[in-house]
């Protein structure tokens, strides 16, 4: 025995850290591919958010800010403004906010609080919200056309800021669902059953105990759909189309109206620089909407609380 | 005495009212469920009962011609549905190892933890600007310049099919480039989330017998988080198939067949952004028809990703 372990060397290699070595050379080459392939990715960010702001901001003036558009063909200072994109832009969200909100928290109530796993109804809406969340954009707007648009059934009116904002709902649904879920899911079996426990009634617990402790997260959702709908374009082109006034009564809704993303693609396209230049402004506006929208929910899930 | 005890543990008394209102709140939460499988259902049915007219008129045909003709009303998709495959697949070769690649240097200890949420958070914020933002920064800065290095690629390589045509404006190429920047946020993101559920012995111990941060990477933690990041990049797929205003503004939305990226064509999206407000008539149903192939396409790709990350997820 003893002369077998004076016999047998095992050849180690050392433990030093040989910086030459093949393998510490690839490891370093693998690590600056990964580092060469971060910054590709986040030249496009950096070079967006400068055009946009450095053009846009360069172009924004109180009465850009205001004015309703002109009949393109003129200069710059007789372009008009971008008003009525941006205050329709506001209202199309909000109408959209208006369907999508009851639905999506009502159906992530629905799923995390009445239903179980086994439930066939359950696991369809849950199969069902993450089809719906990768439907194109394109396909709610052409839904919405078909059903609303053409038909006429809202008072015999086609294009109008109603119909974009029910496109828009569909895209906004899926987000606030899961968020609405999650959030739900994640609160302690236990504060369901001191709640019960007391005597508290299902509703009550849901809405007094549950819902408070997952507000964080559904306001998140909630804010998150805002920005994406803000910034949606596919389904508006052909349901809210466009329209060059400021609305004067609540009765425009039945109407087609303007929006900041579909001024945009419209201006983009013109073959006229004082469009162009509006564009740019409405695109400086529309983005530091929807990134302060996007800064506010993450700083709400950022922040602790107590149950 | 013992009535007393009794007393405070006997339930509450419910009134029916009280019953009425527990239950309704339970009825509202059900029917808004309801509404959104109605909403599901009817948002097939009637994408494909409107397209009807147009699949029973040009069947399969519509698949293989490109001819787009509204005077005539003669309709085939070829030219647009190869336009979205050819796109979305190059876009996606481009993009896994961007995003995987960032992923990996988010997750795995090489930055500092300050550096990499900065990253992170501007990797977040490049998935919220808005896709027409993305479109018109495409049309006016990054199409024109680099439109030489199209043209130098065109005048070394123009023997091959891909590059046979010169850049003289918008075309599939830019496109190509716009969707790797849209589509880059979703692999980054899912593959990082996928890379940091790995459970951290698995990497301690890879560590442990001496393997260096890339072995073990590429032997024992991207295996293990497979499932995620090929979820990931499917659903990645299915939204840049969807993408509809970034690439209708940059693809140049023309119906004659090229095989080259630098002349300009159309995917399903941009031709049904393009015609659907002036159209009326059987053009309608055509579009509807594209529209039904579309979602099609992008339900498939959904639903395979959602079944790969249930078969590929973690075993141990």
């Amino acid at each position: 025995m003893k002369e077998i372990n004076n016999k047998t060397f095992v050849k180690t290699q050392s433990l030093r850290y040989r910086a030459y070595s093949y393998r510490s050379i690839t490891n370093k080459l693998l690590t600056y591919c990964s580092i060469i392939f971060t910054l590709i990715s986040l030249v496009p960010l950096v070079l967006v958010l400068l055009y946009v702001l450095v053009k846009g901001s360069s172009a924004i003036s109180l009465d850009i800010l205001f004015l309703e558009p002109q009949p393109p063909g003129g200069d710059f200072s007789s372009a008009g403004g971008i008003g009525n994109a941006i205050v329709g832009t506001v209202i199309v969200t909000s109408i959209a906010c208006l369907f999508s909100i009851p639905i999506g928290v009502g159906t992530g109530i629905y799923l995390a609080e009445y239903s179980n796993n086994l439930n066939v109804f359950s696991r369809f809406i849950r199969f069902g919200t993450n089809v719906l969340a990768g439907v194109p954009s394109i396909i709610a707007g052409v839904f919405i056309y078909a059903i609303i648009v053409v038909t006429k059934v809202l008072f015999g009116s086609t294009f109008s800021a109603l119909a974009g904002a029910m496109a828009l709902s569909i895209l906004m649904l899926p987000i606030i669902i899961k968020t609405t879920d999650e959030g739900l899911k994640l609160v302690p079996d236990d504060l369901r059953r001191g709640a019960l426990g007391i005597g508290a009634s299902k509703k009550t617990t849901i809405l007094e105990i549950t819902l408070p402790a997952a507000r964080k997260n559904i306001l998140t959702g909630i804010l998150l759909s805002i920005a994406r709908a803000s910034g949606e374009t596919a389904p508006l082109i052909f349901t809210a189309l466009f329209s060059y006034y400021h609305i004067s009564s609540i009765n425009d809704i039945f109407f087609e109206i303007s929006s900041l993303s579909v001024l945009i693609y419209n201006f983009a396209l013109e073959p006229y620089a004082a469009q162009n230049q509006l564009a740019w402004a409405a695109s400086c506006v529309l983005l530091i909407m929807i990134l302060f929208i996007n800064i506010i929910a993450k700083m709400i899930s950022r922040t602790t609380y107590k149950l | 005495m013992n009535q007393a005890k009794k007393e405070q543990f006997s339930l509450r008394f419910r009134s029916s009212l009280e019953k009425w209102i527990d239950s309704s709140f339970k009825n509202f939460s059900l029917s808004m469920a309801i509404i959104l499988a109605l909403l599901l259902i009817s948002i097939f049915v009637v994408v494909y009962l409107e397209s009807r007219e147009s699949i029973d008129r040009y069947g399969f045909n519509f698949l293989i011609t490109s001819e787009w003709d509204p005077v005539n009303s003669k309709y085939g998709a070829f030219t647009a549905i190869y336009g979205t495959l050819i796109t979305s697949i190059i876009a996606l070769l481009a993009a896994i190892p961007l995003g995987v690649g960032t992923a990996i240097l988010l997750t795995e200890n090489i930055l500092p933890k300050q550096f990499s949420e900065v990253i992170g958070l501007m990797i977040e914020l490049l998935a919220a600007i808005p896709s027409v933002i993305l479109g018109l920064w495409a049309v006016f800065i990054m199409e024109p310049f680099l439109r030489p290095v199209f043209n130098y690629i065109h005048n070394q390589f123009g023997w091959i099919p891909f590059f046979s045509s010169e850049a003289v404006g918008p075309s599939i190429a830019p496109a190509i480039i716009i969707l790797v920047v849209m589509i880059l946020p979703i692999i980054t993101s899912i593959s990082r989330d996928s890379l940091e559920q790995v459970p951290k012995k698995l990497r301690e111990a890879a560590y442990g017998i001496g393997a260096s941060r890339w072995s073990s990477l590429f032997n024992v933690i991207l295996p293990a988080s497979i499932s995620g990041i090929a979820g990931g990049v499917l659903l990645a797929l299915g939204r840049a198939m969807g993408e509809t205003m970034a690439v209708t503004m940059i693809i140049g939305n023309s119906n004659n067949f090229s095989w080259s990226i630098f002349a300009p064509g159309y995917t399903i999206s941009a031709l049904l952004a393009n015609q659907f407000g002036e159209a009326d008539g059987s053009q309608v149903s055509s579009l509807m028809y594209a529209a039904f192939i579309l979602m099609l396409m992008t339900l498939i790709i959904n639903i395979f990703a959602q079944w790969l990350v249930r078969k590929l997820s973690l075993k141990y």
